[in-house]
């Protein structure tokens, strides 16, 4: 029987620190400061100095040697019962410390087991630093550095555009070449297991709209207009605008991810010392099942959309007749053909952007997980843009 | 407490995946300050064993027992106790790539202990030290070399000074030097520090240099076909396989 990799085959309970030193502990460590009649002074650590209690006197010790930066200093460790790598850092901080040069430190008495462990270590790798300040940066090295990323990423996105296109275009004209059974396994991920929750978002969004519109058009007895405006905004807008939200955060973060993980693996390298262009081979079948299945799925939103709306509709003693030929009759093939065209941009931005980002991605996990959300964020913010200049461009060309 | 005190010993354990048995009912004993090789061929069980002697897995049945007490049965703040006992390196070494290489090492001191933060850091600093990468602390994993890697996963493996570790191929995929050099670590560390070493590996280079004893597994017989010196079983194993392993010759067509 295998567990559950996110669980420890047994309960792991909580997490344990080690217990926190009480004062009343026979094993915690003693620090005590005596000066001799020769102007040397003595610093005598007893008891057990392990990560569990040397926190007790570490900071005594080093405030004590601090003070006595005037004389030299012994260090007796003749009571040390037990010292773990703890203990030993606790000596080599109290060496380490910058002393004048007749002031010195030295260790006296320490059990030669732990001797040992100590003369590891050279104090002088050790050497107390202050933090590398960084100096800050000025606005212009900022927004230099900025315009060189900005740069760098706009001409990566136009590499991968032309090659996408280039590879298109390639697969277009040859189909033989390319590999049908990657291609439906990407189009059946990107479309047929997004079925469940486009329904449930576009039958949501399509009750909503017409709940709401129902409401006030009611005052005015024309609830049937209710049927216009769901249809309109749905197959114009929020049709194609959802669905590729939800693609977004389905299958441009999973493309992103998967391409991000081969990438860290040393699969893309793989490819390419293969002869295979990582574009071509896992790119292509992603974009090309993202543009085919972005229309059909805006489709079906469409559809149980407007189902959404006949089912408000239907409590407000209007049959689904009565709606079905009012939404036909108001919104015309042009409203569809519209929404349509926008979904088949959608898509490409999605696939594009997803495996873009995973192309991108760098070495380690958090690599990956940055290269997902970015995916998302860039898709989304590109579908709105590309939203955006449909409208204008419907608007003009009169649609 | 003796030298051939037992620090670990695994009883009757037998481990499998899917109610499938790799290794039937193995016993063997690890003794306190020694270095074990547990090897084998491709797909004996070694890495599997060690998951199990960890208690990553659960096994099919058998008891591990770590300085007496069974980590397989126990639980919640027992479990951890028994945890805090050993330390882990895995073959990639499985440092967190998004910290450096001193937050690798700090982060077992800052969850387990109550010590400052400069304590924590200079002790993080001790054991990069120790396995000579003092200077590197504020790399990124990404940036090191697979030896370099391997070392500070010994490193951060040894943050709270356990008294066993266990390193899962410590040599693979490391040139000659840099493989003799992680021998070297693991000698001088356990004559030093007196750490108990369970270190899975097939490189018969390493194995003649590190191993105070080693047992053998074999697929076939899901079990251990030898235990002892290398060096003594490379001469006079009564095991065909185990000799042709230690001497590097192919199976007899």
């Amino acid at each position: 029987m295998r567990c559950p990799a996110w669980r420890s085959p047994t309960t792991p309970g909580h997490l344990t620190r080690m217990p926190n030193p009480a004062s009343t502990d026979a094993a915690a460590p003693i620090l005590q400061v005596s000066t001799t009649e020769t102007g040397a002074a003595v610093l005598r650590l007893s008891g057990v100095l392990d990560a569990e209690h040397v926190e007790a006197v570490w900071k005594p010790a080093l405030d004590a040697l601090q003070r006595l930066n005037d004389m030299p200093v012994v260090l007796d460790a003749a009571g040390v019962r037990h010292a773990d790598g703890a203990g030993i850092a606790l000596l080599l901080d109290l060496l380490r410390q910058p002393r004048l040069p007749h002031a010195p430190v030295r260790i006296e008495g320490l059990d030669p087991r732990y001797r040992t462990l100590l003369d590891q270590f050279d104090p002088a790798h050790f050497h107390p630093r202050a933090r590398r300040a960084r100096p800050p940066a000025r606005l212009r090295e900022v927004l230099g550095r900025g315009g060189v990323a900005a740069g760098t990423s706009a001409l990566d996105a136009l590499a991968f555009i032309g090659e996408s296109i280039s590879a298109l275009a390639a697969a277009v004209l040859s189909p033989r070449s390319l590999r049908w059974r990657d291609i439906l396994l990407a189009a059946q991920r990107v479309g047929a297991d997004a079925l469940p929750i486009v329904s449930l978002i576009s039958f949501l969004m399509g009750l909503i709209l017409a709940f709401q519109a129902a409401v006030s058009m009611r005052q005015f007895g024309a609830e049937i207009l209710v049927a216009d405006l769901v249809g309109i905004s749905l197959v114009r807008e929020l049709g194609p605008l959802m669905t590729a939200i939800l693609l977004a955060g389905r299958s441009g973060a999973a493309f992103a991810a998967e391409i991000g993980t081969m990438r860290v693996n040393e699969e893309v390298d793989a490819l390419v010392t293969m002869g295979l262009h990582p574009v071509r081979f896992l790119v292509v079948p992603r974009m090309l099942a993202a543009l085919v299945m972005t229309p059909l799925l805006t489709l079906y939103a469409n559809m149980i959309g407007l189902l959404g709306g006949a089912a408000v509709m239907s409590t407000f003693d209007i049959p689904l007749s009565a709606y079905m030929r009012e939404t036909f009759a108001f919104v015309g093939l042009s409203d569809f053909l519209g929404g349509m065209a926008k979904t088949i941009v959608f898509g490409a931005i999605v696939a594009g952007v997803g495996c873009l980002r995973g192309l991108q991605t760098r070495a380690g996990a958090a690599s990956v997980g940055l290269a997902a959300t970015s995916a998302v964020v860039t898709a989304l913010v590109l579908i709105v843009v590309a939203d955006g200049i449909f409208a204008v461009a419907y608007y003009y060309l009169d649609i | 407490m003796s030298i051939a005190d037992p620090i670990i010993r695994v009883e009757n354990l037998t481990v499998g995946y899917g109610g499938k048995a790799i290794l039937q009912n193995l016993s063997f004993e690890v003794r306190r300050g020694e270095v074990l090789v547990i090897l084998g061929g491709s797909g004996s069980g070694k890495s599997t064993l060690l998951k199990h002697m960890i208690g990553l897995y659960p096994p099919m049945s058998g008891r591990v027992l770590i300085e007496g007490e069974d980590i397989v049965r126990a639980e919640g703040a027992h479990r951890q106790a028994i945890l805090r006992r050993f330390g882990v390196m895995y073959q990639h070494g499985a440092l967190f790539g998004s910290m450096t290489l001193l937050e690798n090492v700090r982060f077992p001191l800052e969850m387990f202990t109550h010590l400052s933060d400069r304590a924590i850091d200079l002790i993080a600093r001790t054991k990069l030290d120790l396995v000579q990468l003092s200077g590197s602390e504020e790399l990124l994993p990404a940036e090191l070399s697979g030896g370099m890697r391997k070392r500070a996963a010994i490193a951060r493996a040894m943050a709270l000074d356990p008294a066993i570790l266990f390193l899962d191929e410590p040599s693979a995929g490391l040139d000659p030097i840099t493989s003799a050099e992680v021998d070297q670590l693991v000698l001088r560390l356990s004559r030093s520090l007196g750490v108990t070493f369970v270190v899975v590996t097939h490189e018969l280079p390493s194995i003649f240099t590190i191993a105070s004893r080693v047992i053998m597994l074999d697929r076939r017989s899901r079990g251990i076909v030898a235990a002892g010196d290398p060096r003594a079983l490379r001469e006079h194993a009564e095991d065909d396989r185990v000799r042709r392993f230690l001497n590097r010759e192919p199976e007899p067509a």
